[in-house]
């Protein structure tokens, strides 16, 4: 088979299949997200302290070892909850440089005030 | 008070040395209208009983100390509201409790036959207010007082520092009851707004809350959290933040985190206080005025 013709015989079957050839450059996945996996137990954040890129998209899993808590950064509208033996996807891609403060905004006992973590974003 | 000395002025030279801003609100169709009911109360906030640590070495006197000072006003306040963080949190229900009932009794001196309570994050955070309301009962509710109707919305019995929709139902219901003229006032212990997100000065429904002040012109907000003085406009609706009488906090988003300011020994009791509020009906205005700990 030449090589004409195997590009029509693909090109066939992609037909087929309903995928359009010409929409393939569209069609490629989103840029490769950089996922952090955050575990809170009371009253600490694992790890605690993050680095990402400006412009990245960025991908938290969140879960908790003990009680059910939240991890929210305002400086990025993000938060979730944290819950024991789940795992809570939140995502954002930071839009500005700088170090940000994020929180438990769920009261979770006598450490609750001093319990935040600190993302710091890269150009 | 009487041959031409106001009740302010009288609050001024009443013993503890009290500063008075003012505030005034719209108040249309109310000037004149209720001369005789004046009256004033007080707001305290933030006593955190239970507490220690190097912030306030006098920890278990400053309340005491507080409630002689207010009882060694000359004129009475009509009542008092304690806008929440009664006590400071604890793990352990039962200190809870025994922190709550030990609250109680101590404030149970003062010489003022009224007094008005809701919950902190740290009295009812943990147990969705369960403690608190077995020693003071209801968290939101609401009153009406010589011309004013005060209501009383907890954002802190539901841990994360919402409302809720059951309770904002409420709200709408009661305030639907009220004319559009009517001066309301509401007591909360969080802000309503986003103060400073960053250090979970917020609530997270609180915006909903303020939609419905909005089409009352004379709707006020008294609350605590933030453990200092601090004033704020959404809109036509002021927010006034009380001093706390355990530790000051810091300046809304000044330092990274909002750990409390250190005990100054030259200046005990710097940045704590409870205030008087005095609502001038007849002047369409609210006149606010911080008292220290104990007279300097």
């Amino acid at each position: 088979m030449n090589l004409n013709l195997k590009a029509a015989l693909i090109a066939s079957v992609l037909a087929l299949l309903g995928i359009a050839t010409a929409g393939y450059v569209a069609a490629q996945p989103a840029p490769r997200a950089k996922v952090i996996k955050i575990s809170a137990k009371r009253f600490d954040y694992t790890p605690g302290n993050l680095t990402v890129k400006k412009g990245q998209r960025v991908v938290l899993e969140l879960t908790s070892r003990d009680v059910v808590m939240g991890l929210n950064l305002p400086d990025f509208n993000v938060r979730g909850d944290m819950i024991p033996g789940k795992v809570v996807r939140v995502e954002f891609t930071p839009d500005k440089t700088g170090e940000f403060t994020f929180l438990c905004d769920i009261f979770c006992g006598s450490g609750h005030e001093e319990m935040h973590g600190r993302i710091t974003v890269i150009a | 008070m009487k041959q031409g000395m106001g009740r302010r002025d009288f609050l001024k030279l009443a013993g503890i040395g009290g500063v008075g801003v003012v505030f005034g609100s719209a108040l249309p169709g109310m000037a004149n209208a209720h001369g005789d009911d004046d009256f004033f109360f007080l707001q305290l906030s933030d006593s955190h009983w239970g507490f220690e640590g190097a912030p306030n070495p006098d920890a278990k006197g400053t309340l005491p100390k507080t409630v002689r000072s207010i009882n060694q006003l000359a004129e009475k306040p009509d009542f008092v509201m304690f806008t929440g963080d009664l006590t400071h949190t604890t793990d352990n229900p039962v200190e809870r409790r025994r922190r709550l009932g030990e609250f109680k009794k101590i404030v149970g001196e003062l010489d003022v036959k009224t007094l008005y309570f809701m919950p902190g994050e740290h009295d009812a955070s943990l147990d969705n207010g369960k403690a608190f309301q077995e020693f003071f009962g209801r968290t939101h509710y609401s009153f009406d007082h010589k011309g004013v109707h005060f209501v009383v919305v907890d954002n802190v019995s539901d841990p994360r520092a919402q409302i809720g929709d059951e309770q904002l139902a409420w709200l709408a219901a009661d305030l639907k009851t009220q004319p559009a003229a009517k001066p309301i006032v509401l007591f909360t212990h969080r802000p309503l707004f986003d103060l400073v997100p960053q250090w979970d000065w917020a609530t997270r429904d609180g915006a909903k809350a303020i939609e419905l002040l909005m089409p009352y012109k004379n709707a006020t907000v008294f609350y605590g959290h933030i453990h200092q003085e601090h004033h704020h406009m959404t809109g036509h609706i002021a927010h006034h933040a009380a001093k706390g009488l355990m530790f000051p906090l810091p300046a809304p988003g000044s330092q990274p985190t909002r750990a409390p300011l250190p005990w100054d020994p030259a200046q005990p009791y710097k940045g704590l206080g409870f205030r008087a509020v005095e609502a001038d009906l007849d002047e369409a205005r609210y006149e606010i005025t911080e008292y220290p700990v104990q007279k300097a």
